[in-house]
């Protein structure tokens, strides 16, 4: 437990410092934020209104005290742009990008285990020779270019696929779960979701196929074997379980990853979600947003790290937590 | 007799040549990933010869009718881009800033990070403590969007990608040195070296770094194509150099050109390959000396 308690401090510290950084980033790079707002007919009184509004007008330490206190109570400001607060902007953005990455994970990660324990199997086969390659090719392929492959082929040659955004235009739901359960919206998540798998499937396989192999050599495995069990048996209830554990931290890993990784995906699908949020804020030079989206984005991911290093010790007591990164 | 010639030439071979080609004849993956290296080099080097129009000339046909979207052909091999330059130009010419952006945020993950790998893992105490604090910090920023927003407050552009990148990437690196460090500064010659009286940058640079060197040109041989795919990425998202030929900025150009739904293939697909090309050599080599370095993974 004196553990546990220790990675979530860790955890709270790598938010502060990130939180912090993202401050200094906004604030003391050159350029004035609001000049991109105003446009020249404003005056100079209705600027500093402007800014006092924004609470820019007060000295750096003030402005970062505000800052922290907000942000510790979810409030992330208003929109330059929208008007609207961030926070709302991005929970809107969010079920989006969590269906698409957790629907990619699982896809990838299924697919990866059972083609990686089976790989396992194939040393120094044919199929081994393709398959590795075509592995590492897939992890050297930038995303948006393979997204862009897919939607010429399957969208805009073939027609089976809408070739961007989560749904029809102008479509209208009950509620937030109705949209997202919808048929309309799971056909519109079928490329980049995907996309998103087909890069993301390269890792666990290897993963799983490398464990695998360690594991086969393992003395408890010999036993079995003696013991008589079924191939099959060996692989399913001794081996792969014991070659899941690195796969299951790279999981926990991958998904606070793809969280801000999926920003080209999503602009390539039009998928509204963190990253084309982020990514329209930033060209827009809508800092509240761009700072919003990318705090939530670093959250998910140093949250997710913490998992990751928790799961590790969890599934294997031999671990110690912080021992291992 | 064939034999006798390459048996009287063999003393000539440098001690550390003769043993990288005996490594490169036992790993066939890392002779292709050299080769595809040796191929873009190649290309770069040359382009200006092996390119057959000016890549950023805009291209004419008949009086005053821009040449959009033409099919590849014996002049343009594969094609022109929607503003009538020559396709297969640009992309000869990409693998000049796509080598140069891969190669420099290499060299300076591998500088930044087995120096302080170095300093980490040899001096302990509050050095280590504060490089490894900011180490954690970095690993919790989101790779790409802090590119974008690094791109964005400064001015976008070559420079700033590899700034970016150098700066996101030094951790992995400086870790696994730390952590090779931390067994090699137990082992009886460093003692000796310390008890022979030797400084402790001497001990550092010149006893224990040659050690540790072929891990670090592992990790930057992967550095390569992330900082190549990062570029692609960031230009994709309009935060590259505007004015530089680049394989990302190919890609934009046809995706915000309609080359998708036109079915322009010859145009969206070949930067696409080049890419893959470039990226999937760095991870080739990496598993060839993979397991020269940690002969017990091997495969």
């Amino acid at each position: 437990m004196k553990r546990f308690g220790a990675r979530i401090l860790h955890a709270a510290f790598v938010l502060w410092a990130v939180a912090t950084l993202t401050f200094l980033l906004f604030r003391l790079m050159p350029g004035d934020p609001t000049l991109n707002f105003l446009s020249d007919s404003f005056s100079e009184e209705m600027r500093a209104d402007l800014l006092q509004s924004f609470g820019l007008d007060k000295p750096l330490p003030e402005q970062y005290l505000i800052y922290l206190t907000s942000l510790l109570r979810g409030d992330l400001g208003v929109s330059f742009l929208q008007k609207r607060p961030v926070l709302d902007i991005l929970m809107a953005a969010l079920p989006n990008t969590a269906a698409l990455t957790i629907t990619a994970l699982v896809i990838a990660y299924v697919f990866g285990i059972i083609a990686g324990a089976f790989l396992a199997f194939a040393r120094g086969t044919v199929t081994e020779g393709i398959a590795i390659p075509a592995a590492l090719i897939t992890r050297a392929a930038p995303e948006f270019w393979l997204g862009m492959l897919l939607l010429s082929w399957l969208s805009f040659a073939w027609g089976i696929f809408p070739s961007g955004g989560a749904n029809v235009a102008g479509s209208e739901f009950t509620s937030e779960w109705a949209r997202m359960t919808s048929p309309d919206f799971l056909w519109h998540l079928v490329l980049p979701a995907l996309t998103l798998a087909l890069y993301l499937q390269g890792l666990p396989l290897l993963l799983m196929r490398a464990t695998m192999l360690e594991v086969l050599n393992d003395e408890f495995i010999v036993m079995a074997r003696m013991k008589g069990l079924s191939r099959w048996a060996i692989v399913m209830r001794h081996a792969a379980r014991n070659a899941l554990l690195p796969v299951a931290t790279a999981f926990a890993l991958g998904l606070g990853s793809s969280f801000g990784g999926n920003v080209v995906i999503e602009t390539v699908f039009s998928w509204p979600g963190l990253g084309r949020v982020l990514v329209s804020a930033v060209q827009g030079a809508d800092y509240p947003l761009a700072q919003g989206a990318f705090i939530m984005i670093a959250a998910v991911l140093v949250l997710m790290n913490m998992v990751a290093d928790l799961l590790y010790a969890w599934l294997d007591p031999r671990v110690s937590v912080g021992a291992r990164r | 007799m064939p034999g006798a010639s390459a048996v009287a030439r063999r003393p000539v071979l440098p001690g550390f040549v003769r043993a990288t080609l005996g490594f490169l004849r036992s790993q066939p993956f890392a002779i292709a990933g050299l080769a595809i290296y040796l191929l873009f080099i190649v290309m770069a080097i040359f382009a200006d010869q092996i390119a057959t129009h000016d890549p950023r000339e805009i291209l004419f046909r008949g009086a005053y009718r821009v040449a959009r979207y033409l099919p590849p052909s014996a002049t343009h091999y594969l094609g022109t881009t929607a503003g009538g330059r020559d396709v297969f130009s640009q992309l000869v010419h990409g693998s000049r800033s796509a080598l140069k952006v891969g190669v420099t945020a290499a060299f300076f993950v591998v500088v930044i990070g087995t120096l302080l790998g170095l300093l980490s893992g040899y001096l302990g105490g509050w050095v280590d403590r504060v490089i490894m604090r900011i180490s954690d910090i970095i690993l919790g920023l989101p790779f790409l969007p802090f590119v974008l927003v690094i791109s964005a407050l400064t001015r976008p552009g070559t420079t700033t990608l590899v700034a970016s990148v150098a700066l996101m990437l030094w951790p992995n690196t400086a870790r696994v040195i730390r952590s090779q460090v931390l067994s090699l500064r137990e082992r009886g010659w460093v003692e000796a070296a310390r008890v022979t009286g030797c400084s402790t940058p001497r001990i550092i640079f010149v006893h224990i770094a040659p050690q540790v060197a072929p891990l670090a040109a592992l990790y930057g041989s992967i550095a390569v194509g992330w900082a190549i795919l990062t570029e692609a990425s960031a230009s994709f998202l309009g935060f590259g150099d505007p004015a530089a030929i680049s394989w990302g900025l190919m890609l934009q150009d046809a995706f915000a050109n309609q080359a998708l739904s036109r079915g322009v293939w010859s145009w969206f697909v070949p930067p696409g390959i080049c890419i893959v090309l470039l990226v999937l050599a760095g991870f080739l080599v990496s598993r060839g000396s993979e397991k020269l370095l940690f002969p017990k993974l091997g495969d």
